[in-house]
């Protein structure tokens, strides 16, 4: 070891490192394409859906965020809400904005997969920013659901309710319910944090840890209502007022046909 | 102490009669309406239609009872049907509910139905009785008394009076001393205020991932991140105490926000701020009544509880900003250790969940 230091300051250590961080490089770069083939490269994208992303966020999106994403007095700036942010925002019919308000509301989809796609490219190419997932990504055939339980209580569930159906925040805003989301949207939301929503990184809640909850809430949605009338699944306050005003409500109908006198 | 007044004599208080009857026992009544007859007291032929109509709803009762048991054998437990407003819900649970509670309704409402159209519905006056008793009754219980409280002596051996006195005041001394208890606690183990005021966050302790315990560096966490944490000594000590108050007290929550936004701080100074790199930690048991709160809402940096609404201001000092809680949820001071990864500085300075007694200022 001592040799190497003493003459790591020889000018073809230089020479010698360069060689070195190519051979690595190229190496990680087959290892990743041959495994992934959706993720290229580092960009996930092609110019071609850049270019037709700047032509549809010129027309669509550059009247409140600037021509260049770079936001304004009524819009945020977009540098840096990555491929994964407008995928989200746009595949969900969040954005475009139908009128200004607490929150975003999801709502139909505009656009085509192929023009939410070609958007996002244009944007994540603008600034480093949260890349979509693969669809290796979402696989959550090996995903643990009992984990996912818990990481959803943990985490998900004191804004979107425990059976996901959502719940209210404050200042007119509220964590949407998630019994229609997709996989897909569900792992852009943790990882771009949609509006009040805070990020779940993957560093903290890894791929693993998120493709569990996927599978938790894809549970929940496949949960049937054995009884009926779910009433929200907010359990004791709704079931509780619907108890008071329909059963009592009926009782006292059938005591007032007792009491009334037969003609 | 009552008397029936039949059909035939209610027919005095008419329409035209007094407003008023006068009771057997003296009193004023008001006068009852005059009676009407049913359909059925004339006519012969609605007397047997309304016999139809409730024999009808028994023989509907039998017919529900009956289908209950071929719906519970023959309908698949599993076969999910969709209905108008109810939506999805199991066939099987429905026909059950339908048949047993149609079957129960209709028993009832023959009944009614019977009670109303054919059982006899003349007026019937009972007058109230008295509600206190005779002044014979009341002065044979006042002699009943005398005589035993002149048997027993309880007024005349005084020493037997002032022992048992003495005996019913020290018997509840004994269920006090256990009660005690609750409170004193053996010598070697910390008063319970202590133990409020103390959670095992201590120098050192690493912030790990709730459910995962992984280990957390500064650039794990984006801006706008939530990460719920726990020490990582959480589990053995939870294991060693054999119960959940260690993470009850400890359960906390990581946010990132950009440092120029962190308004203020509840201590550090400008070389040792509490955050890291704007890297906030907070305690996520409600300081009103201790719910564990986690509703981060990352672009107001507000922290609402669901429970009744106390929203605090993690920018500035955590401070409360509307709802219940009169405490703001207090803020651990982190850093990162040698290897990189977020440790606490020391314990929460203010104790975490809670206003009691003696927690002092």
């Amino acid at each position: 070891m001592n040799s190497m230091a003493a003459r790591r300051r020889h000018p073809a250590a230089l020479l010698l490192m360069l060689l070195v961080a190519l051979v690595v490089t190229g190496g990680l770069y087959t290892a990743v394409s041959s495994t992934t083939s959706a993720q290229a490269a580092d960009q996930p994208w092609t110019q071609t859906q850049v270019d037709k992303g700047k032509k549809l966020f010129a027309e669509g999106c550059s009247s409140c965020h600037g021509l260049n994403a770079q936001g304004s007095s009524i819009a945020p700036t977009l540098l840096g809400a990555g491929q994964a942010g407008v995928e989200f925002q746009v595949g969900t019919g969040r954005m475009p904005l139908a009128a200004p308000g607490s929150q975003a509301p999801a709502k139909k989809v505009i656009y085509s997969q192929e023009e939410i796609d070609a958007m996002a490219a244009f944007v994540g190419s603008l600034a480093p920013g949260p890349l979509s997932p693969t669809p290796a990504m979402l696989d959550t055939s090996k995903a643990d659901l009992a984990t996912g339980g818990s990481l959803f209580r943990t985490n998900c569930a004191q804004c979107h309710s425990f059976a996901g159906k959502g719940g209210a925040l404050s200042n007119g805003t509220a964590a949407p319910t998630l019994m229609n989301a997709t996989p897909k949207q569900i792992y852009l939301a943790m990882i771009t944090g949609p509006a009040n929503m805070p990020i779940f990184s993957n560093e903290t809640l890894t791929i693993e840890d998120k493709q569990s909850v996927i599978k938790w809430i894809e549970s929940l949605q496949a949960n049937d209502n054995p009884g009926g009338l779910a009433l929200g699944r907010l359990g004791p306050v709704t079931e509780g007022l619907f108890a008071w005003l329909a059963g009592l409500g009926a009782l006292i109908l059938v005591a007032i046909w007792v009491g009334v006198k037969a003609k | 102490m009552s008397e029936i007044v039949s059909s035939e004599s209610s027919s005095v208080y008419d329409a035209d009669g007094p407003n008023e009857v006068v009771l057997p026992n003296g009193r004023f009544a008001p006068a009852p309406l005059p009676h009407e007859l049913r359909r059925a007291d004339i006519d012969p032929k609605a007397a047997k239609r309304a016999e139809r109509q409730v024999a009808n709803l028994f023989i509907l009762a039998m017919l529900m009872a009956l289908l209950f048991i071929v719906a519970y054998v023959a309908v698949d437990k599993d076969t999910v049907i969709a209905l108008p407003v109810i939506g999805t819900m199991s066939l099987s649970n429905l026909l059950l509910g339908l048949t047993f509670g149609l079957s129960v309704f209709c028993i009832g409402a023959g009944a009614i139905h019977w009670a109303k159209k054919l059982m006899p519905d003349v007026e019937v006056v009972q007058s109230r009785h008295d509600m206190a008793s005779s002044e014979q009754d009341r002065a044979e219980a006042v002699e009943i008394f005398q005589v035993g409280a002149d048997e027993s002596g309880f007024g005349s051996r005084t020493i037997i009076r002032r022992t048992l006195l003495g005996a019913l005041a020290l018997f509840p001394i004994p269920l006090i001393v256990i009660l005690r208890d609750l409170w004193v606690t053996p010598p070697d183990s910390p008063s319970p205020s202590a133990l409020l005021k103390e959670t095992i966050w201590a120098d050192g302790v690493r912030l790990v991932v709730d459910g995962t315990n992984r280990p957390i560096k500064p650039s794990d966490v984006p801006v706008g991140g939530l990460v719920n944490i726990i020490p990582a000594n959480l589990e053995e000590v939870q294991k060693a105490e054999g119960n959940l108050n260690a993470r009850a007290k400890a359960s906390s929550l990581l946010i990132r926000m950009r440092p120029e936004e962190i308004r203020s701080q509840q201590g550090g100074t400008t070389e040792e701020p509490w955050d890291y790199q704007g890297i906030l930690a907070f305690s996520k048991i409600c300081t009103h009544v201790g719910c564990p709160i986690s509703l981060y809402q990352q672009r107001t940096h507000h922290l609402l509880c669901p429970c009744h609404q106390s929203t605090f201001d993690l920018a500035d000092s955590a401070k409360v900003v509307f709802g219940p809680a009169a405490r703001r949820m207090p803020q651990l001071a982190i850093t990162v250790d040698s290897e990189g990864y977020l440790v606490a500085r020391h314990d929460f300075t203010e104790h975490v969940g809670p206003s009691f007694w003696e927690q002092g200022s």
